[in-house]
């Protein structure tokens, strides 16, 4: 399984949800994908469109202005 | 110095005639030249398209010959660029001819991508040239009634299209007596209505007092048209009997094939330098930049002001005198007779307040004063 950086910082709603959805299509089942994100409104946004696709939502944290958003591709 | 445009829309144009009117005396000494090349000799009213789909203009309105609209002493040429050269301050254009310049503007803009979704062209109506708009006409024309689905993808020319269309079709339908035939449903890729939270959190209620339905986290994947089913991304599926699609759009192709990435070339969001090494000398109006804001023709003209102010501030005194702060304004036609509008810029959100018929009659007569805003007068 492996972790897959998505770095959209400078990129504002809704371009990390989008770069996360394309890195999606690329991933495989179990594999893990951080977004790295400068917009605060992707720790509500890309949790949610996890939640609706049944993609597993493992956390969220921010370090220095930059939202970390950590999520595992579930099927 | 030798100051060459390319792209004849909204952005390069203002760029031209302001910078023209600023450097009137400069021009006529021959201390400067200012070279426009264009794809096209005519220029469209792009934000007409909405109307024409809607039965409320003519494609021949949009138009002018892009030539009447630029102040003498611009050249002008109709020559598309096939390459950019940075490095040695070079394009290469169809005709085969090399320009060479001293400060470049790229003000190519972007394009509606039907075919980045599988059936997306083939099923779906769509507004964004003259051709489908026409088309998308004559189809609301011969609807009788059955489910209209408006589904969007990001990002897209003009942010506020995908709830202009809506609203408009509701009051389209509703003029043709149909509207209780008709069920009006909208997809958004995100979680909201709109991108824009606050036009959101407008819009959404105005939905609901209109009785259009709507799905977020929609991300179209298909359309299988032989079922007339449009498929999400999420997983989740709408039927239509009319699908409306405002698609995701690219920069144009020279600028893909010039390294980057879907056409969008980084831009320094204050100065509106081109990033990276070549950068210097070279300036983003429009569409064409990477920037996280609204690909409009308002921020292309707020853009284009300062690039051109700017550039003659440096030919005149050699240093710059401001930075773009981000401002966009785009009307928001509520419906056939009620607008509002959305002022906001790269540190404070829009706040819409509910539309009226002045801002409507507005947005109108700016129908008409566009020609005034390409000439640099307005």
């Amino acid at each position: 399984m492996a972790r897959k950086i998505i770095d959209a910082k400078g990129s504002f709603c809704p371009g990390p949800l989008m770069e996360l959805i394309a890195g999606m299509k690329a991933a495989q089942v179990g594999d893990e994908l951080e977004v790295l994100s400068t917009d605060k409104g992707s720790a509500n946004d890309i949790p949610e469109w996890v939640k609706k696709v049944g993609h597993e939502f493992i956390e969220t944290r921010e370090e220095g202005g930059v939202w970390h958003v950590l999520v595992r591709k579930a099927k | 110095m030798k100051i060459l445009i390319v792209g004849g829309g909204m952005g390069g144009t203002i760029v031209a005639n302001n910078l023209a009117r600023r450097l009137h005396g400069e021009l006529k000494s021959g201390k400067v030249r200012i070279i426009m090349l264009s794809a096209s000799d005519r220029h469209m009213y792009q934000p007409g398209l909405l109307y024409v789909a809607v039965g409320r203009m003519t494609p021949d309105e949009l138009y002018r010959d892009q030539a009447s609209l630029l102040e003498p002493g611009i050249e002008f040429q109709v020559d598309p660029v096939t390459e950019f050269h940075f490095a040695r301050n070079q394009v290469s254009a169809q005709s085969g001819k090399t320009y060479d310049y001293d400060v470049l503007v790229i003000a190519t803009g972007s394009r509606a991508m039907m075919g980045s979704i599988p059936g997306l062209a083939e099923n779906a109506e769509t507004f964004y040239t003259e051709e489908s708009a026409v088309k998308m006409f004559k189809a609301l024309r011969n609807f009788e009634g059955g489910r209209v689905v408006v589904t969007v993808g990001v990002p897209h020319k003009c942010p506020m299209a995908p709830l202009e269309i809506t609203f408009m079709l509701n009051d389209y339908f509703k003029d043709r007596g149909i509207r209780d035939k008709v069920q009006l449903h909208y997809t958004y890729p995100i979680g909201r209505v709109h991108s824009l939270e606050n036009v959101a959190k407008w819009a959404a209620p105005e939905f609901d007092r209109m009785g259009i339905t709507y799905e977020t986290l929609f991300n179209m994947k298909e359309v299988d048209g032989a079922n007339k089913v449009l498929k999400s991304e999420e997983g989740s599926e709408t039927k239509y009997d009319l699908l409306i699609a405002i698609p995701a759009h690219k920069g144009m192709e020279v600028v893909e094939k010039a390294g980057f990435q879907n056409g969008w070339v980084p831009t320094n969001r204050a100065t509106l330098h081109m990033e990276g090494e070549h950068g210097k000398n070279v300036l983003v109006v429009g569409d064409t930049t990477n920037l996280p804001i609204s690909k409009a023709g308002s921020t292309a003209h707020f853009e284009a002001e300062v690039i051109a102010e700017n550039l003659a501030a440096v030919v005149k005194m050699g240093a710059p005198v401001r930075d773009y702060d981000g401002k966009v304004f785009c009307f928001i036609q509520a419906g056939k007779e009620r607008a509002t509008y959305a002022m906001f810029n790269y540190t404070t959100p829009p706040s819409p307040q509910p539309p009226t018929r002045a801002v409507h009659w507005f947005k109108t007569a700016y129908n008409k004063l566009y020609w005034t805003s390409a000439r640099g007068l307005l």
